[in-house]
């Protein structure tokens, strides 16, 4: 680059582009970008001018020598510096400015005809650099390997098992791509837990995180229905990983739960978080309402259920529990949390039946009082009834948060998935491969429902067991 | 997404056809299936059956009743229009063997939803005898299209303007007593129409199939709103159906349940007829 060869100019690295009839039919981006390669080659050609008009032509000042000499001595990360030290916004600014009329017609080599690209490259110099942060937040290096077309695993599910499988295979250049049932990305992330808990945005900064990893996400796609497994490998997929969690919910089979008025937790809480029914009428869905309300269960379900509901402007919010707080499966900080809110709890009671009027609407509940005995197998007393002792509340909104069993669509379209006896998919604890070769799963579908970062778990060691076949 | 190909008024203002690009979907779909849609980001999830799947043009025939705030909105939607989400297809499939005779038994605008069920019986070679029943001769769908796929069609109409005066259960017992013959029976309508053909089939004993069309959000077995209650059990109609046996569905319960939301329903309509809604 120091050497300044005016007799031969050579030309500008041109920008690798979707094939223009394919394309004219499709929405994705046109320009691919350039690779590292490319990048340096291109900087490599500026003059380094002594006293450079390239800034001059920039409305925000952009230092595009300085930037462009880091590029050639590849400093990604003192070149994204640069140019944020002026633009705020270098992706964009990459793609959509019009170069020609600003730095590029400045640039000394404009007269040749061959001025440098230097929206490419402070397009490149972005996209790199989100992708190496993104990598960072992955795997905590700097430097991910090149992605691999060719190594193809598909995720079924997009919760936190195949989030986390997806982060470290794409880090290690697996490409991967997430299939997914529901509208947008995140599983129970985005469903379950409440914007209060968690914010979506923070979910989405996940997701983004690993689309600039290349990670692909398909929504509306449901494994098993729209796209079986022996499909998968037709299509070159390596291997599968099946995250599709415990979403079917539990009810207690009692006189009256079908009344309208009862919900399940899952029910209640995708209404308020995927489909935003907490902003009825603006966004369609609505969510039952409920002054008086009544929850089931005493895990943190429940209680982001019970909080949802306070939220949603109940009068009165009582979280029912059959053991006593002590036992209570819900994290302490968030039980506190309802506590503080206001959240009542109804212990050692247990619903029997629910009542409605001549429509059906629920408006009371009828619990037994419990008393704790032995232990069980949990090595929890056991609640047991103490015979006679009923009581009833009034209440307009029951919500059962008694637990989620297996989602049933994978399972029931693939019957060669060996289960346990839970009716959950069988995999190795080593290595997370169930019955069939080169399918793998974790999370809540392997152990039912349990937390985020054991699915997590799951997730890693099933993408370290994928990585090491596909490898070795 | 799903770009809208053809549209079509059946009844005008009433049941619209719309045929819809979905090649995935297109080339899984089988009898009995259906789709979940959401028009737009503030949407709602709703589900329809599949009436019609071509799977090399990529296309699903979906047919709708207006009736609410979601329905009429898609009815503003043209030819060349995309539909937001599609996914599916959802459901178990109906479950279709060469068996014989099959009478297949549609009310309203579930006559749609029926003909995709009828066809794959006739497909696979059996006796298909299709009894329909609308209010009047306009209102009645899908008439020349099961007559490609039926060795018999039989009609009722409430007011009598075609076929026969009264309900489609009266043709389907007369048949019935007529045709010893008929191994399967299922019903696609209204509730008290479904109600109405678990009744009639009862005494005759032959294996009839009901499809429900409770209130769902997901529809991947996640919620439990579709919770229905067949042969004293709780079972959802998005992953466990929506084909139950008739005898067995508790349709007073399926009833009492599609009116969870009406209240609801009816504020979101109005607001949307008086162009405060999207």
């Amino acid at each position: 680059m120091q050497k300044k060869t005016r007799t031969r100019i050579s030309p500008r690295v041109s920008m690798p582009m979707r094939d223009a009839v394919e394309r004219g039919r499709m929405f994705s981006e046109v320009a691919l970008g350039y690779s590292q390669e490319q990048a340096v080659a291109e900087a490599g050609r500026c003059l380094q001018c002594k006293k450079p008009t390239c800034i001059k032509g920039c409305p925000v000042d952009v230092d595009c020598k300085s930037f462009i000499r880091m590029v050639a001595r590849k400093d990604l990360k003192g070149a994204f510096a640069k140019i944020k030290e002026t633009n705020s916004l270098p992706a964009i600014c990459g793609r959509v400015c019009p170069q020609e009329n600003q730095c590029e017609k400045t640039c000394k080599l404009r007269p040749t005809g061959q001025p440098i690209a230097i929206g490419r490259l402070e397009r490149f110099v972005a996209d790199n650099y989100y992708a190496r942060t993104s990598c960072e937040e992955e795997t905590g290096g700097e430097a991910c390997s090149v992605v691999d077309e060719s190594r193809k695993v598909a995720a079924i599910g997009s919760g936190p098992s195949s989030l986390t499988l997806a982060g470290y295979l794409a880090a290690n250049g697996v490409k991967v791509s997430v299939f997914e049932a529901l509208h947008s990305p995140g599983g129970v992330l985005l469903y379950g837990i409440p914007e209060f808990r968690l914010p979506k945005s923070v979910v989405q900064r996940e997701i983004d995180s690993l689309k600039n990893l290349q990670v692909d996400f398909l929504c509306n796609y449901v494994g098993g229905m729209s796209v079986t497994l022996p499909e998968l490998f037709q299509q070159g997929y390596k291997a599968v990983f099946l995250g599709v969690g415990a979403g079917l919910p539990r009810f207690m089979k009692l006189p009256g739960e079908s009344l309208i008025g009862v919900y399940s937790a899952n029910e209640y809480l995708t209404r308020v978080n995927l489909m935003y029914g907490y902003k009825f009428p603006e966004y369609d869905t609505p969510v039952p309402p409920g002054k008086n309300v009544v929850v089931i269960g005493g895990g943190n379900v429940a209680m982001d259920a019970a909080r949802t509901a306070l939220r949603l402007g109940a009068e009165r919010v009582r979280v029912v529990y059959r053991r006593t707080k002590g036992e209570m499966p819900a994290r302490q900080e968030e039980l506190e949390h309802a506590l503080e809110e206001g959240i009542e709890l109804e212990i050692l009671s247990s619903p029997l039946s629910f009542h409605g009027d001549d429509q059906g609407v629920l408006n009371k509940v009828v619990l037994q009082r419990m008393e704790l005995g032995k232990p069980d197998e949990s090595g929890r007393r056991k609640p047991e009834p103490i015979e006679g002792d009923t009581f009833s509340l009034e209440t307009d909104l029951a919500i059962m948060a008694v637990g989620t069993g297996a989602n049933m669509v994978l399972t029931q379209t693939t019957p060669e998935l060996k289960l346990n006896q839970r009716n959950y998919i069988w995999a190795d604890p080593e290595t997370g491969e169930t019955s069939m070769n080169m399918v793998f799963a974790g999370g809540d579908i392997v152990t039912g429902a349990a937390t985020v970062v054991e699915a997590m778990g799951a997730g890693r060691r099933a993408a370290r067991e994928i990585l090491r076949r596909l490898e070795g | 997404m799903g770009i809208i190909i053809q549209k079509r008024a059946l009844i005008p203002k009433r049941v619209t056809e719309m045929t819809v690009k979905a090649p995935v979907i297109a080339s899984k779909a089988r009898p009995g299936n259906f789709v979940v849609m959401r028009l737009h980001m503030k949407g709602e999830r709703i589900p329809l059956t599949i009436a019609d799947a071509d799977p090399e043009k990529g296309h699903i025939v979906i047919v709708y009743l207006v009736m609410g705030k979601t329905t009429a909105l898609l009815d503003t939607m043209n030819e060349g229009d995309a539909i937001l989400d599609i996914c599916g297809p959802l459901g178990r499939p109906t479950r279709i063997e060469k068996k014989g005779t099959v009478a297949c038994v549609g009310g309203g605008t579930g006559i749609a939803a029926l003909h995709h069920i009828a066809k794959g019986n006739f497909q696979v070679g059996n006796k298909v005898v299709s009894v329909i029943g609308a209010r009047s001769k306009d209102l009645l769908l899908f008439k020349p299209e099961l007559e490609k796929i039926s060795h018999q069609v039989l009609v009722s109409t409430d007011d009598g303007s075609l076929g026969h005066k009264g309900l489609v259960t009266e043709v389907l017992k007369e048949y019935l007593e007529r045709d010893p013959e008929v191994k399967e029976g299922i019903g696609v309508g209204p509730v008290p129409m479904m109600r109405a053909v678990a009744e009639v089939a009862q005494p005759f004993g032959i294996r009839t199939l009901v499809s429900l069309n409770s209130i769902m959000v997901d529809g991947i077995g996640m919620c439990g709103s579709c919770r229905v209650n067949v042969g004293g059990e709780i079972r959802f109609a998005c992953v466990e159906g929506p084909e139950f046996e008739a005898s067995q569905v508790d349709f007073d319960e399926l009833m009492m349940r599609l009116q969870a939301f009406r209240s609801q329903e009816k504020k979101s309509m109005e607001l949307f007829e008086k162009k405060e809604l999207l």
